[in-house]
């Protein structure tokens, strides 16, 4: 159900672009308007959604525990899966962010001949994620040689280490490929494998197929229709300088492509895409484990009136020692 | 809001990076792009038309020079008959730059403002440039 819609969704917004690329009251909308207006709502929403968050306070600390806690100082404590200060932390988040470790722990449970639950080794969802993220990555810093002039040297190094296998004319990009692919697999593994088919909604089908359409727009606008690229730069320049120009004779696909990353980035603050804000916000991972060394104080805590045993001791002392009892304070 | 100290500095830092492409070039004037036409072996022509469409050459020249080195090197033959039915040497000194002699202004300001490296000048002489 979930799948369906989002298919006919991504093909309708495919079939809109492509139809409005020939119509000459469209494409200023398609090509300066929509850019613009996902520009501002792309920034807005997502940080209203940090501040959204931002909001939620943390009063008790909560990081997963993956190793052995700062205890005494012959038991070795595990700094990374058990930070006790900010460089663990920093450290933790840093393996989380650029290398998702705490993806690579997963494991698969099944029931293999009978009642025996058996966890196996399953890393194709580490890979293929970080596969996809890096990817993309690549792909977005090389896409800036349309929007600069001239073009920055880190830019001008990520195209030529991306296009250095020089397969093809104009040369593949190694990104483009795994990209795909890493893409893919994880769109197919939500449909072929049935416990992941039963949890997943139209918000995990959606951004995968749309995040296809983009890569498949893109792959046959460079290596298979090709376009006027001198006409593209000379497009995305005068985006970027907000003096835009819409562009002429430049083909259908262009304008497929384009839509496509709008609808992506306009959607993108209003879904699991914030994943990339909300990563840097995980209290499971944010946080050093230092309940037990450190007081932290529940900032909503009402202010009661605490009477202490010892200050207990101090007003009925004589009384208690008149009767027999034993007082802590004699005792030490 | 919480931790604020920490937020509003990565959520700068964050914004800063992303907007990198429309800061870059504030305040500098509108970079020159696209190619120059005109040479004076161009003037002298009288049809100015290109082996095929100039929409075609713009978008495809590559795949039509790839072509070209392909049917020569590998199947020896050195016509081409375009799609208006028209033969041509296959010959990119000689077809080419016979109109094309300003690689400077034509091949390589477009190259250059993509970061585009054709190989074409490891094998092939450049044309001499001829100025109008």
């Amino acid at each position: 159900m979930g799948l369906k819609a989002s298919l006919i969704i991504v093909l309708s917004l495919v079939a809109l672009a492509s139809a409005g690329a020939g119509v000459s009251f469209f494409q200023p909308l398609l090509a300066v308007v929509i850019p613009y207006m996902v520009l501002a709502v792309f920034l807005v929403g997502l940080c209203w959604r940090v501040f959204k968050w931002a909001q939620a306070p943390v009063p008790f600390r909560i990081p997963t525990t993956a190793g052995q806690q700062k205890s005494f100082s012959w038991l070795k404590a595990n700094k990374l899966d058990n930070p006790s200060n900010t460089a663990g932390v920093i450290g933790r988040m840093l393996l989380e962010i650029l290398l998702f470790r705490s993806l690579f722990r997963n494991t698969k449970a099944e029931l293999r001949k009978g009642p025996k639950l058996t966890y196996g080794w399953e890393k194709w969802l580490w890979l293929a994620g970080l596969l996809f993220h890096w990817s993309f990555l690549v792909v977005a810093i090389r896409h800036l040689r349309f929007f600069i002039q001239p073009i920055p040297a880190l830019v001008r190094f990520t195209e030529g280490l991306d296009g250095f296998l020089q397969l093809g004319l104009p040369t593949v990009y190694i990104t483009d490929v795994l990209l795909v692919l890493a893409v893919t697999y994880l769109f197919l593994r939500r449909i072929v494998i049935p416990q992941l088919r039963y949890i997943s909604l139209p918000a995990d089908y959606f951004p995968l197929l749309m995040i296809l359409g983009i890569a498949f727009s893109g792959i046959t606008m460079r290596y298979f229709l090709r376009v006027d690229l001198g006409a593209v730069k000379e497009f995305a320049v005068s985006l970027a300088m907000f003096s835009p120009k819409v562009p002429e004779g430049i083909g259908a696909v262009f304008y497929v492509h384009l839509f496509l990353v709008s609808v992506l980035f306009i959607y993108f603050s209003f879904s699991k895409l914030m994943h990339m804000g909300g990563v840097f916000l995980s209290p499971t991972r944010n946080l050093a484990n230092n309940n037990r060394a450190k007081r932290h104080i529940n900032p909503w805590n009402y202010p009661v009136d605490v009477h202490s045993y010892a200050e207990y001791e101090m007003e009925f002392g004589n009384k208690m020692k008149g009767a027999g009892l034993p007082l802590e304070k004699e005792e030490q | 809001m919480y931790d604020a100290g920490k937020i509003i500095p990565g959520l700068i830092i964050f914004l800063i990076l992303i907007t990198f492409p429309l800061w870059y070039s504030l305040g500098q004037s509108a970079p020159v792009l696209g190619y120059q036409v005109e040479t004076p072996e161009i003037e002298q022509l009288e049809e100015k038309e290109c082996v095929e469409s100039v929409s075609y050459m713009r978008a495809s020249h590559m795949r039509l020079l790839d072509d070209w080195r392909n049917e020569v090197v590998r199947n020896s033959r050195r016509t081409y008959i375009n799609n208006a039915g028209k033969t041509y040497e296959i010959s990119l000194e000689a077809t080419c730059f016979g109109c094309h002699t300003n690689k400077a202004d034509f091949c390589d300001t477009c190259h250059s403002s993509l970061n585009v490296e054709p190989d074409c000048w490891n094998c092939h002489s450049e044309p001499k440039e001829s100025q109008l």
